[in-house]
């Protein structure tokens, strides 16, 4: 596998959360609003890389039969760095997290491709496979996050949890845009499905999402399969054709 | 303390503050051991059994060893260690003097130690539980801890009983699977929303 397909694959043919369903809990508790999603998904590529590095640094001294809690010391360490700095730089981030930054010690992604990925492959390519994966988690949180804060309010904030490059929050983007070119009365908090912010709605965003990704999955396999049985039909089509062929021939000699 | 706050707190985390349909916590063996009911049940037996023992021990060792020493923000490492252990010995234990138990717990023990529940609970008990009555909060945090397991256990084994019956039922192609038992865990998640503000 090349750098940069071992660096891609977290995107699409392996995501963790569309794909492998690695990662839940965060996947559905901090996407309530895209900032929030983005925030949890710049902390788990922190730590992914960093632990996917040391555990890849360590891979020949570390003991086969203790492996995994050596693993999750390593990786608590790292959780327990980011919570700090994200206390001290981006705090309402930390309270909006709260406890699912201690949490991401247990999720299954970072165990996983520590145990899978860097305890048998050189540093280099572990480093890039963490960011590759942290990048494609970071994608699916982002998407899910994105939905929901835009089905839940019409719009996307940025600048309430992540205080980076604006003082005040900014709307990115908002329905009232659109629709206060026709008529100013109409606002589009009042009609949004304010159930998306809430727990239900994050079961069924994910679970649409999910659908929509199976169903194009779905239906590429069925025109696969169409295309093999077409195939074969034609090869037996000509099988046939060459049978006759030397059946007749057959017959004129006789 | 008297014993309403105790009941309190039970309902408060069984029913009201669910821990996989309000916190999400736990949602990995929610989805991966929920396709049969037996297993469910096991599932949440073991859940249960680790979690009272691992918050009762990771409160101890907090307001005994962490807080006294100022060492409070190892407290990650230190839980997730404690919890780690704390499943091998109960393994060991259960496999010494409790064969029938061994046998119907075993094969979920190694899948807890991975489970952010145990985790999250503990670390909820900490900044829910400690800020507010210190040391002396140690039974309000075990009851805590077994309402949570019980709410666990609950939705586990009603999700299983669901997705049962969706296995023989004609589910369109690209809902089949996670998508629809996702969307039913929502289903269940407006129903439990129903309980909020009683208390």
């Amino acid at each position: 596998m090349s750098k940069k397909e071992n660096f891609l694959k977290g995107f699409f043919k392996e995501n963790p959360i569309f794909v492998f369903l690695l990662g839940m809990c965060p996947a559905l508790a901090v996407t309530a609003v895209f900032e929030t999603a983005l925030g949890m998904g710049l902390l788990v590529i922190f730590v992914l890389t960093m632990s996917n590095i040391v555990v890849s640094m360590l891979r020949n001294v570390i003991p086969n039969d203790v492996r995994t809690p050596a693993y999750i010391v390593i990786i608590a360490t790292f959780v327990t760095i980011v919570g700090m700095v994200s206390k001290a730089f981006t705090y309402d981030l930390y309270l909006a997290l709260g406890v699912f930054i201690p949490l991401i010690v247990v999720n299954c992604l970072i165990l996983g491709r520590a145990e899978s990925f860097a305890s048998k492959n050189k540093v280099l390519d572990s480093a890039i496979d963490g960011f590759g994966m942290g990048l494609g988690f970071t994608f699916a949180l982002v998407v899910i996050g994105v939905f929901r804060e835009f089905l839940s309010t019409g719009g996307i904030i940025w600048g309430e949890f992540l205080p980076f490059f604006v003082d005040q929050p900014v709307t990115l983007f908002s329905l009232d845009m659109i629709i206060n070119l026709f008529n100013s009365d109409f606002v589009i908090a009042d009609y949004a499905l304010n159930m998306f912010s809430l727990a239900p709605g994050a079961f069924i965003a994910l679970g649409i999402i999910l659908a929509l990704i199976q169903g194009k999955s779905a239906r590429r396999i069925k025109k696969e399969i169409e295309i093999q049985k077409q195939r074969i039909v034609e090869l037996k089509k000509v099988a046939l054709a060459k049978k006759a062929a030397a059946a007749k021939l057959v017959k004129e000699a006789a | 303390m008297t014993w309403t706050v105790f009941a309190v707190a039970i309902f408060n985390a069984m029913l009201i503050n669910n821990v996989i349909l309000k916190q999400f916590l736990g949602i990995c063996p929610f989805l991966g051991v929920s396709k049969k009911s037996s297993s469910a049940v096991g599932m949440g037996a073991a859940v249960t059994f680790v979690m009272v023992i691992a918050s009762f021990v990771t409160y101890a060792i907090y307001s005994y060893v962490l807080v006294p020493y100022g060492i409070e923000y190892i407290s990650t490492i230190a839980f997730i260690l404690v919890i780690a252990s704390l499943v091998q010995l109960v393994e060991m234990i259960l496999k010494k003097f409790s064969k029938p138990l061994y046998k119907s717990l075993g094969i979920y023990l190694p899948l807890i130690t991975t489970n952010c529940a145990i985790l999250g609970v503990a670390e909820g008990n900490i900044s829910n539980i400690y800020t507010n009555y210190g040391s002396s909060g140690m039974w309000l945090a075990v009851f805590t801890a077994l309402g949570t397991a019980l709410g666990f256990t609950l939705i586990i084994f009603a999700f299983s009983s669901v997705r049962e019956k969706l296995e023989s039922s004609n589910v369109p192609d690209a809902w089949k699977g996670v998508p629809i038992s996702l969307v039913v865990a929502g289903i269940m998640s407006i129903a439990f929303l129903g309980l909020q503000g009683i208390l």
